[in-house]
């Protein structure tokens, strides 16, 4: 089963996290997980490019899941979100 | 015979990556044979719109392939330049399209034979509109004109 800490740690080691949310979207059983992550590894990205640099990072891990959702962003893009969001 | 459990597709994923050194995307290249590969570029040429899915249209077999298939309809996607392909029914093409792609989650949408990504990026560019303008822009959908924006002549 992976662990919340163990994605974290995975991203952490590959990317400069500018925030981050990991969560447990399968209500326990560990085999969904979303990621939102804010980084300047994403600047000048498109979203395919930024996703791929995720799967690649959470290869491992991804094999385990049942499902995994992501959303990246770069720093600049979440703080036009989180006015958005208000 | 052929149960496709996520398990025993793990195992095969696992096993393509057996060094350290060894990129991930080499590794997977290397494993998929030539005709597996053949196989799936028919399959994403064979309509404007390919989706990768559990389930068919009419009965998706989760949400994520669901999704997908609900914003293609509500994007007015016709039926005739749409192909789905169950996964579900084909456990080679379910380990498969993931290596072909180099994406490891299904659903898996194509246009125009060109790999547009998952349920997150089409449900993203689905909301940004940016989704609209590559169906338009490669003639999948009729282009709505747009009288502010086109000035007359």
């Amino acid at each position: 089963m992976i662990s919340i800490q163990r994605l974290e740690k995975a991203i952490h080691s590959h990317f400069v996290v500018d925030h981050l949310e990991v969560k447990d979207i399968s209500s326990g059983c560990g085999e969904s997980y979303s990621v939102l992550l804010v980084s300047e590894d994403f600047e000048g990205k498109s979203t395919l490019q930024r996703h791929r640099l995720i799967n690649d990072a959470l290869k491992d891990e991804i094999a385990h899941m049942h499902a995994f959702s992501q959303k990246t962003y770069t720093p600049k893009q979440w703080e036009e979100q989180k006015k958005v969001a208000g | 015979m052929f149960r496709p459990t996520l398990r025993s597709t793990t195992r095969i994923l696992r096993g393509t990556t057996p060094t350290s050194f060894l990129n991930g995307r080499l590794a997977a290249y290397r494993f998929l044979s030539n005709e597996a590969r053949s196989k799936i570029q028919t399959a994403v040429d064979s309509k404007p719109v390919v989706l990768f899915m559990k389930g068919t249209l009419d009965a998706p077999e989760c949400g994520f392939s669901r999704a997908a298939a609900q914003i293609l309809e509500l994007q007015g996607v016709p039926h005739g330049k749409l192909q789905t392909y169950n996964v579900l029914q084909d456990p080679e093409l379910r380990t498969s399209i993931k290596e072909f792609s180099e994406w490891p989650t299904i659903p898996q949408i194509y246009v125009n034979g060109e790999f547009v990504g998952g349920c997150d990026i089409l449900l993203s560019m689905h909301q940004s509109g940016e989704l609209e303008t590559l169906l338009e822009d490669k003639g999948v959908i009729p282009k709505v004109e747009e009288p502010a924006t086109t000035a007359p002549a």
